[in-house]
């Protein structure tokens, strides 16, 4: 899914809670509506984002495995 | 008056004011349950539940300064043995240290972030470190002894009534 990141993070290599706790930070420095994109190896990450999105009411845009890779997009709502 | 109103109105205060909260007792003073311990509270945090942890007995390891603690002979003696967040060792297969060394040089490996690194992010994420009056008493831990982080020393009141407004509320 093509879209336009404000911000793009890479997590590459960080375990739990590290990618929860470096999305929340990185939230705050995009705009409500704001799209941050994020590279993580970490294969918790593709149960952990979902549920951190539902928790904190923001948007998953997309979370995608390619080979090691996980690649989401998540957009600010509140 | 509406239903709705009317059972609003007599709902039991900790029904009513159950908040986004998480209330943790941490009892353990072992390295692999502090491990756990952190990582609920920093995830907790950053998915935005406000988080207070009670640190009791051998728990108080984990917010102490390396300092030797005590007053009387068994209170230094306890004191020699009471270790701090870096010198905490694994509940299981600790082997005199050896458990705690090999863990953290696989933890490392791994890419984990280390028990005081985890400690650290917590408090800048907020979370409230309280300490337990009573178990520092009987073990002679002072105010000066924990950590500047420790935002207070309290009781099982000032626990009860963060747990009774806690979603979650759990004993590590």
């Amino acid at each position: 899914m093509e879209v336009k990141a404000d911000l793009t993070l890479d997590l590459k290599g960080l375990l739990c809670p590290m990618p929860v706790v470096k999305i929340n930070q990185a939230i705050k420095n995009v705009p409500i509506g704001g799209i941050i994109e994020a590279y993580a190896t970490d294969p918790g990450v593709m149960a952990d984002i979902p549920a951190w999105c539902r928790s904190t009411g923001n948007e998953l845009v997309t979370i995608e495995k390619q080979d090691k890779v996980i690649r989401f997009v998540v957009r600010r709502l509140k | 008056m509406a239903l709705e109103q009317i059972a609003e109105a007599t709902a039991m205060p900790s029904e009513r004011e159950v908040q986004n909260r998480l209330s943790m007792v941490v009892f353990s003073g072992d390295m692999d349950r502090l491990m756990a311990a952190f990582i609920i509270a920093t995830g907790a945090a950053a998915s935005g539940m406000d988080v207070t942890m009670f640190f009791t007995f051998w728990g108080l390891q984990a917010i102490k300064k390396q300092t030797p603690t005590g007053r009387s002979l068994f209170g230094r003696m306890l004191g020699v043995f009471l270790k701090d967040i870096h010198g905490v060792g694994p509940s299981k297969m600790n082997f005199g240290g050896l458990g705690r060394w090999m863990f953290k040089k696989m933890m490392k490996a791994h890419n984990v972030t280390s028990l005081p690194e985890l400690r650290q992010l917590a408090a800048e994420l907020g979370v409230r470190m309280l300490a337990c009056q009573m178990s520092m008493e009987v073990m002679e831990i002072r105010r000066e002894d924990l950590i500047d982080e420790v935002q207070d020393v309290v009781g099982v009141a000032t626990f009860l009534e963060e747990a009774s407004r806690s979603k979650i509320t759990l004993f590590i």
